[in-house]
C-alpha cells in the first residue's frame, strides 16, 4: 500500500473516531429523561439536516456534474412519491437513482 | 462479552422494509468505485471503510487525494463533516448504558455509530431489555459495517462497468432516503423545526464557511428548535 494512502485513511479515521469517543464520554454524565439529553437529540437531527442540504445544494463528488436544478427536480419527485407512498422507503430511493441517472444520461 | 442472542437480533433487524440497506449498499458502492478511480487498491478501499465507516468523510479523502491535500487539511475537514457523529452519540448512547457493561465495550461499539445503524437503534430500542441493549446496538452496528464494507468491494470490482450517469444514479440514493427519514421524524415542533431549521442555516452558513456550515448550522438550528419546542411543550 502507498504510504500516503494509508495515511490519509489512518487520518480520516482518527478524526471520525474522536467525536464518536468525545461523545461516550459526555453521554456518561446524560441522562435520557433530562433537557440536556433532548437538546442533543435536536442538535443530532439538525446537523443532519443541514449536512443533507449541502449534499443537494453544494455536492461534491459525482453529483457535482448534475446542475442544481435537475438534483432538486429529483429531490423534490421522490419526496413526493415518499409522502403518497404512506412512507415507504424503497420506492423513492429505487426512483431517485433510475431518474437522475436518466435525466443526467438525456439532458 | 456480548451477549450472542441480543447481538443477532440486532444484527437480522436490517432487513426491515424500512431498513437503510438499500441506501448504504448504493452509496458505498459508488464510493467502491470511486476509491478503484483515483488509485486505491482493494485492501485500502476495504480497510477506509472498516476504519473510517462515515460516508461525508470517505468522499472528502477522495476528494482530498485527488488534490493532494495535507495530512492536516484531511483531518480539520473530515473532522468538521463528521462532528455531526458527536450529537448524535449523545443522543443515543445514553438509552444503552447499563450498570452491567464494561466501560471499554461502549469506547469500541461507538464506532458503529453512523446515520444507518443509529435510525434502526433509535427506532427499536425500546423493545429491548436495558441490559442488553449495548449487545443488539453492536449488532445493529456489525450488520451496517458489513453491508458497507461488501458494497465498498463490490464497487470496487464492478467500477470500470459503472458509466458517469450510473454512479450520479447511485450517489443520490443516500441523500434522498435520509431526506425522507427525516421527514418521516417531523412529529413534534421541535424535530419539525430541527430539521427544516438545519437544513435552511445549513445552507445560509455555507456562504460564511463551506467547511463550518454543518456545524454551526446545526448548532444554531438545533438549539432554536429546542427552545421553541420546550416553550410549546413538545
Amino acid at each position: 500500500m502507498a504510504l500516503n494512502i494509508v495515511l490519509a485513511i489512518l487520518v480520516t479515521s482518527l478524526a471520525t473516531y474522536i467525536s464518536r469517543f468525545l461523545g461516550v464520554i459526555t453521554s456518561k454524565k446524560i441522562k435520557e429523561t433530562s433537557k440536556i439529553f433532548r437538546w442533543f437529540n435536536c442538535l443530532a437531527y439538525s446537523t443532519l439536516s443541514a449536512l443533507l442540504a449541502r449534499i443537494i445544494i453544494f455536492p461534491a463528488g459525482a453529483l457535482a456534474e448534475v446542475d442544481y436544478l435537475t438534483r432538486f427536480i429529483v429531490v423534490f419527485i421522490c419526496l413526493m412519491m415518499f409522502l403518497i407512498s404512506k412512507k415507504n422507503f424503497v420506492y423513492p430511493t429505487v426512483l431517485s437513482a433510475l431518474l437522475l441517472a436518466f435525466l443526467s444520461s438525456n439532458f | 462479552m456480548v451477549k450472542i442472542k441480543y447481538f443477532l437480533k440486532g444484527f437480522i433487524s436490517i432487513k426491515g422494509a424500512d431498513s437503510p440497506a438499500i441506501a448504504l449498499f448504493a452509496s458505498f458502492v459508488a464510493i467502491g468505485a470511486l476509491f478503484k478511480n483515483i488509485g486505491l487498491n482493494i485492501q485500502e478501499s476495504i480497510f477506509s471503510t472498516l476504519l473510517t465507516y462515515a460516508l461525508p468523510g470517505s468522499l472528502i479523502m477522495a476528494e482530498s487525494l485527488i488534490v493532494g491535500a495535507s495530512l492536516l487539511n484531511i483531518f480539520l475537514a473530515v473532522w468538521l463533516v463528521n462532528a455531526r457523529l458527536y450529537p448524535m452519540t449523545i443522543s443515543l448512547f445514553p438509552l444503552l448504558t447499563h450498570k452491567s457493561q464494561p466501560r471499554l465495550k461502549y469506547y469500541l461499539a461507538c464506532h458503529f455509530i453512523a446515520v444507518s445503524a443509529w435510525l434502526i437503534m433509535k427506532k427499536n430500542y425500546k423493545s429491548v431489555e436495558r441490559k442488553y441493549r449495548l449487545d443488539f446496538w453492536i449488532g445493529v452496528g456489525a450488520a451496517n459495517l458489513l453491508v458497507a464494507v461488501s458494497a465498498t468491494a463490490f464497487g470496487f470490482f464492478i467500477a470500470e462497468y459503472l458509466n458517469k450517469d450510473m454512479t450520479i444514479g447511485l450517489a443520490i440514493v443516500n441523500p434522498v432516503y435520509f431526506i425522507c427519514v427525516m421527514v418521516g421524524a417531523m412529529k413534534t415542533i421541535q424535530m419539525s423545526l430541527a430539521v427544516i431549521l438545519g437544513s435552511l442555516f445549513g445552507i445560509v452558513f455555507y456562504f460564511v464557511s463551506p467547511e463550518w456550515c454543518i456545524l454551526l448550522g446545526g448548532f444554531t438550528a438545533g438549539t432554536f428548535a429546542f427552545f421553541i419546542g420546550e416553550s410549546n411543550g413538545t
